[in-house]
């Protein structure tokens, strides 16, 4: 009933505003979140396709998806408690400059 | 296809009912029974016009209690998470009862029904997940309130959680491996064949090392004693200090809810879940069949499936009146003792299960 | 029905997705993304993706969201006086901007129905077989990476001993 071209609507919508997230918000923080919205959307394609093209190629491609975006976010959120540590901000604007 | 869509919702229906009630029925039963153990009477106070029913009013009093005190959100706390947080908790402890079966197959005007709310291919993975969602009640009470204390309170109780939730998992997979599934129909379906011809191959009797493991974690899972040191009741601040009335209410509940749901799963992945030993619901003979050639009983269809209704009901009512001994039994952890135990003793423990279980299956098929 | 759910979780997940990057309040932010997965992984239920649905859940939803909201919290951000990044006009262009690539990509979309699934599509036993036979090299050096990443991020929250 419900043909792919909608699913693959939804994820390029996802995209985008993951994308917009990352270009415009300062705090490391929603940038973060923005990058993990851009990754669920490219899973949200591979399920599709996988589904159009009968292949779980695709459920598995997500599955590993899924585990480089977690391992990425608990080193992504240390390296920001680090940075808060020491400089008391998680505005990207005042850490563009290695000053100490 | 409308027909399916009713039976499912009149199954889940009174799936809800039965566990909110029981839940309200456990409340008075802990009460009662850390009376029994502390050699004292208990609440036997409620009456309704002198007909006190042995306290079993005060469920029903601690209800209207809670709907009528005055409900109120700290001030400068965020009201949306505020008014979120017991829902959070609450939902996922409800769910997770959508995938154990409480019964076989019920045969109903030529309709083969069965007594489970959703069969999943992934039904033991779902519980993992809903029951990784209660991580949200927690943290998000603790936050929404404000307080530093419920704060902390708050970050406490939720790394305790996810600490366990490792435990959980692992104890449990040494049960896929052994019944090759992870339908929870098909796990106590196959409880039911015999080992050696006369024992049925129940959970505990297979894996009775995870059944400690299990339990355990799901102990802490849950915040129960003797892991509760995020409520701590008199001696720490915890995360729900700023909740009143239905919203501490839910709380409540859900801890109740849970209770029942961790001797829901244990019945069903360790002893058997609605199996009675011998006895058939489907297949050639409807009935007992005794072992060792002794004969047959014959019952009907209808019989049996009661029978063993109430068999996973009695199972669960042992369960659940377990942990609240085990309440009363035990001193509390500290909270490192609890971090401590979580990470460097449980987590190796149900590691090792695992690999012993994959080398015993490799070496027996 | 399956057009109704499809609806439902689709209009839920790219409203909240929007409320994601425009809150202004990191924990308001992190709670809109939860609910985006869960609609997300509503999505994939409704694909036949079974163990992907509940992994969504159970990773995503129930691991990654619950770290970032730990991290939130123990920061304390509460800039809920603090004005949006960017002026206004930067986000109507970036909007505006943003609509026409999704147009464009999805001028690229043409397809039709999928065909019906078979039995074993989307499930744990289907996953694992690929898993383990024809994806085993990707799935080992998956389990290096976690360990490096369960390291990393062990060092880099360490304080320093004094």
């Amino acid at each position: 009933m419900i043909s792919i071209s909608y699913y693959l609507w939804v994820s390029a919508w996802l995209f985008v505003t993951g994308a917009i997230g990352v270009l415009l918000r300062r705090n490391a923080l929603i940038m973060l979140m923005s990058l993990e919205l851009m990754l669920n959307a490219v899973n949200l394609s591979f399920m599709a396709y996988a589904r159009m093209l009968n292949d779980m190629g695709g459920h598995v491609f997500v599955f590993l998806n899924i585990t480089v975006a977690a391992a990425e976010a608990a080193v992504g959120l240390a390296i920001i408690l680090a940075i808060y540590r020491t400089k008391e901000t998680v505005d990207v604007d005042h850490l563009s400059l290695m000053q100490h | 296809m409308f027909v399916d869509f009713i039976i499912v919702l009149v199954k889940a229906g009174l799936v809800i009912f039965a566990l909110l009630n029981l839940a309200g029925l456990l409340t008075w039963a802990e009460r009662k029974q850390s009376a029994v153990m502390q050699d004292r009477v208990g609440p036997n106070r409620a009456n309704i016009g002198k007909l006190t029913l042995g306290g079993l009013l005060h469920p029903v009093a601690d209800g209207i209690k809670m709907i009528t005190k005055e409900d109120f959100i700290p001030e400068g706390a965020n009201r949306t998470l505020h008014t979120l947080a017991p829902a959070a908790a609450l939902f996922p402890a409800l769910v997770v009862f959508a995938v154990i079966p409480f019964g076989d197959t019920l045969v109903l005007f030529g309709r083969a029904i069965q007594l489970q709310v959703a069969q999943l291919n992934v039904g033991i993975m779902y519980i993992f997940a809903v029951s990784s969602l209660a991580v949200y009640g927690t943290m998000l009470a603790g936050w929404a309130s404000n307080n530093n204390y419920s704060l902390l309170g708050g970050l406490r109780a939720s790394s305790q959680m996810i600490s366990y939730e490792l435990s959980i998992g692992l104890s449990i997979l040494g049960i896929v491996l052994i019944y090759e599934t992870a339908m929870l129909d098909e796990i106590v379906r196959q409880q039911g064949e015999l080992l050696w011809g006369f024992i049925p191959k129940w959970g505990i009797i297979l894996q009775p090392f995870a059944f400690i493991l299990f339990l355990g974690a799901a102990l802490a899972e849950n915040k129960r004693v003797p892991f509760d040191m995020p409520e701590g009741e008199s001696e720490i601040i915890g995360y729900f200090v700023e909740y009143s009335s239905m919203k501490f209410g839910m709380f409540f509940l859900a801890e109740f809810v849970e209770i029942i749901i961790v001797s829901g799963l244990v019945t069903t992945l360790f002893f058997g879940g609605w199996q009675v030993p011998y006895l058939h619901a489907t297949g050639e003979v409807v009935g007992f069949v005794w072992p060792f050639g002794l004969g047959a009983w014959h019952l009907p269809q209808w019989l049996v499936a009661l029978i063993q209704v109430g068999a996973f009901a009695i199972k669960v009512l042992i369960g659940c009146w377990i942990l609240l001994v085990v309440r009363w039994t035990l001193p509390r952890f500290r909270y490192d003792q609890i971090m401590h135990l979580g990470w460097k003793v449980w987590f190796e423990l149900a590691l090792i299960n695992l690999l012993i279980t994959a080398v015993v299956v490799l070496l027996v098929t | 029905m399956e057009a109704l759910l499809f609806w439902i979780f689709s209009i839920i997940g790219v409203t909240c997705g929007g409320m994601v990057i425009w809150n202004r309040n990191p924990m308001g932010s992190a709670i809109y993304l939860v609910v985006t997965m869960l609609c997300l992984s509503g999505l994939y239920a409704l694909l036949n993706g079974a163990f992907v649905a509940v992994l969504q859940v159970l990773i995503y939803a129930g691991a990654v969201m619950v770290l970032m909201l730990f991290v939130i919290m123990m920061l304390s951000m509460r800039p809920e006086g603090a004005p949006r990044e960017g002026s206004m006009p930067v986000w109507i262009a970036a909007g505006v901007i943003g609509l026409i690539v999704v147009l464009r990509i999805g001028a690229l979309f043409d397809f039709g129905r999928p065909p019906d699934a078979v039995d074993e599509f989307g499930t744990i036993q289907g996953v694992g077989a690929l898993l383990f036979n024809t994806y085993v090299l990707p799935f080992e050096l998956i389990s290096v990476l976690l360990l490096i990443a369960v390291i990393g991020a062990v060092i880099l929250s360490k304080r320093d001993a004094q």
